[in-house]
């Protein structure tokens, strides 16, 4: 990304945005609510205008229909009391690549069993998506996002909602997919999280206030910025802690 | 009336009419139960009633030129349908103000244009509520046709279909075009909702498009059998009505509706998974070994915190 500005609704979202992502980093994206955070997940998508600057993928600029990128959405954006299976949901990450009138074909359905057996929802593929759990119910969405073997991976909020058990085996998998030549971005607000399986910070506020390994990241004074937190706020304690 | 008597009378050249009614009700009904299935899933029937009624002054202008009710019918809900996709682009207002906003304002332009023309009292009953009398030769290929193409269609777009219901934001990354999948689809809704106006009528064209595709629903958790489930309700409920209403001289609308109607509170109560009396019964079983929990508090957390699932 370079130069990235972009505007919503008339009024400036995110400015002066360069960021550099590679394969084999896990990069979490933290800021407050409104900093901008799916804001820029949706401009690398191409799914929003961009004011000024460019967003690169593999060199070249960036747009819907590319299968370089897989998105995972926050989990409410899914309709999960639709009748269908897990197995078909993480099929539905397809349909862009397939194309109109095309039926699945044979790459299709092992594309799918691959990115089923990336996050051991094999077993569970028959299930109707409405029966599984919060955690299931991400790994569902992150096989999806799998199927189309991208290099970039963007998730929203992945963590959210549950429970530490589930986030650790989460945090295991995006680990181990961006040790498998993945480039991952995630934005969280979960610090010990982030902190714990990120191998960099990226603290965002409209622009980017800090960028660098989570060690690197003590000054509280990036943080009270970030954030808009005063001296004593709890956060801070919790960042020297860890 | 007994069934012999049924079938005497469908294959008696003096009411030529009965057949043809029963083979338009029966198509109908199948592509509604279809294309039904995604009203119901997406959550779109007010969408489907705003088509209904936005139907009423296409056939109001065609009743007065004495053209092709169908067709006027399809020009005006397509029209309807193509204004409240462009309107709900706008996010300030909800998709649902716009609809009623056109839903009432088509339905009161049909009521002044048909006021226009001599005698449409009766007429004005006949789109409201259905009549199997007076169907035209031509009307049973326009349906027909009509009818292929739109199951064609939903064969061929099925896939984005779905994707589109599942999640809006994801389609749009994969390139596909959302915003004109939106407008097909209510194409494809409109078009079912106007080749069924003929025996349901207006007001209860809703019922065909929603009631059998919530039945099935009920009854099952995949969209395949949901599909191929609401139209066979759909169909039976067009046969059985149709049967009764010549009967006991009921009107056939109403009691096609009403059969259809009963299906889906027969689904309600005895569906295998999600009726009323299997939960009951699954709730009673469950007391003895240690009450099985609900979907609520489904356990599956505990699940979650081993690396292999079950």
């Amino acid at each position: 990304m370079d130069q990235l500005e972009v505007d919503l609704g008339g009024r400036p979202v995110l400015r002066d945005i360069n960021l550099r992502l590679d394969r084999g980093e896990l990069v979490g994206l933290l800021g407050p609510n409104g900093a901008g955070k799916t804001t820029l997940l949706r401009a690398i998508l191409a799914l929003t205008g961009i004011r000024a600057g460019r967003v690169l993928v593999g060199g070249k600029p960036s747009r819907p229909g590319r299968c370089e990128i897989g998105y995972v959405p926050q989990r409410h954006e899914f309709t999960w009391d639709f009748p269908i299976s897990v197995e078909q949901a993480v099929l539905s990450g397809r349909t862009g690549r397939m194309g109109l009138f095309r039926r699945p074909g044979v790459a299709d359905w092992r594309a799918v069993g691959a990115a089923l057996d990336r996050v051991q929802l094999t077993e569970l593929r028959r299930r109707p998506v409405g029966e599984l759990s919060g955690g299931q119910r991400q790994r569902v969405l992150v096989a999806r996002a799998l199927a189309l073997a991208p290099r970039i991976l963007l998730l929203d909020e992945p963590f959210t909602g549950l429970d530490m058990p589930t986030q650790e085996l989460l945090g295991d998998l995006f680990t181990s997919l961006a040790g498998a030549e993945h480039a991952v971005l995630m934005t969280t607000h979960d610090l010990v999280a982030a902190v714990d399986t990120c191998s960099r910070l990226v603290l965002l506020n409209g622009r980017i206030i800090a960028d660098g390994h989570p060690a690197d990241l003590q000054d509280a004074a990036l943080w009270t910025t970030t954030f808009g937190v005063s001296d004593t706020s709890p956060l801070l304690k919790l960042v020297k802690a860890i | 009336m007994s069934i012999t008597d049924f079938l005497t009378d469908l294959f008696n050249p003096n009411l030529a009419f009965l057949p043809k009614a029963l083979a338009i009700a029966v198509m109908s009904s199948i592509v509604c139960g279809v294309v039904g299935c995604y009203v119901v899933l997406r959550g779109m029937a007010f969408i489907g009633d705003a088509v209904a009624h936005a139907v009423f002054p296409g056939i109001a202008v065609a009743f007065v030129l004495q053209g092709s009710l169908v067709l006027g019918g399809a020009v005006a809900g397509v029209a309807t349908a193509l204004l409240i996709a462009i309107f709900s682009q706008n996010r300030r207002v909800k998709e649902d103000s716009i609809i009623g906003v056109f839903l009432v304002g088509a339905f009161a332009l049909g009521i002044v244009i048909i006021s226009q023309a001599p005698g449409y009292a009766g007429s004005l009953q006949q789109f409201l509520f259905g009549s199997i009398t007076g169907i035209p030769d031509r009307d049973l290929y326009v349906v027909g046709g009509a009818g292929l193409v739109i199951l064609g269609l939903v064969l061929a777009l099925h896939k984005e279909f779905v994707a589109v219901c599942l999640d809006r934001e994801m389609s749009r990354s994969m390139g596909l075009p959302v915003f004109w999948l939106d407008i097909v689809l209510y194409v494809l809704v409109t078009l079912a909702v106007v080749i069924s106006l003929q025996t349901i009528g207006n007001i209860l064209v809703l019922a065909l498009l929603i009631t059998p595709a919530a039945a099935a629903r009920l009854l099952t958790d995949r969209l395949g059998v949901m599909m191929l489930l609401a139209p066979v309700i759909g169909g039976s409920a067009a046969v059985v009505g149709l049967y009764l209403s010549w009967s006991y001289d009921t009107p056939v609308g109403g009691t096609i509706v009403l059969i259809a109607t009963a299906v889906f509170l027969a689904a309600w109560l005895l569906a295998p998974r999600h009726g009323l009396l299997a939960r009951r019964w699954r709730r009673r079983a469950g007391q003895g070994d240690g009450s099985r929990p609900s979907s609520l508090s489904d356990p599956s957390s505990r699940q979650e915190a081993s690396p292999v699932t079950r």
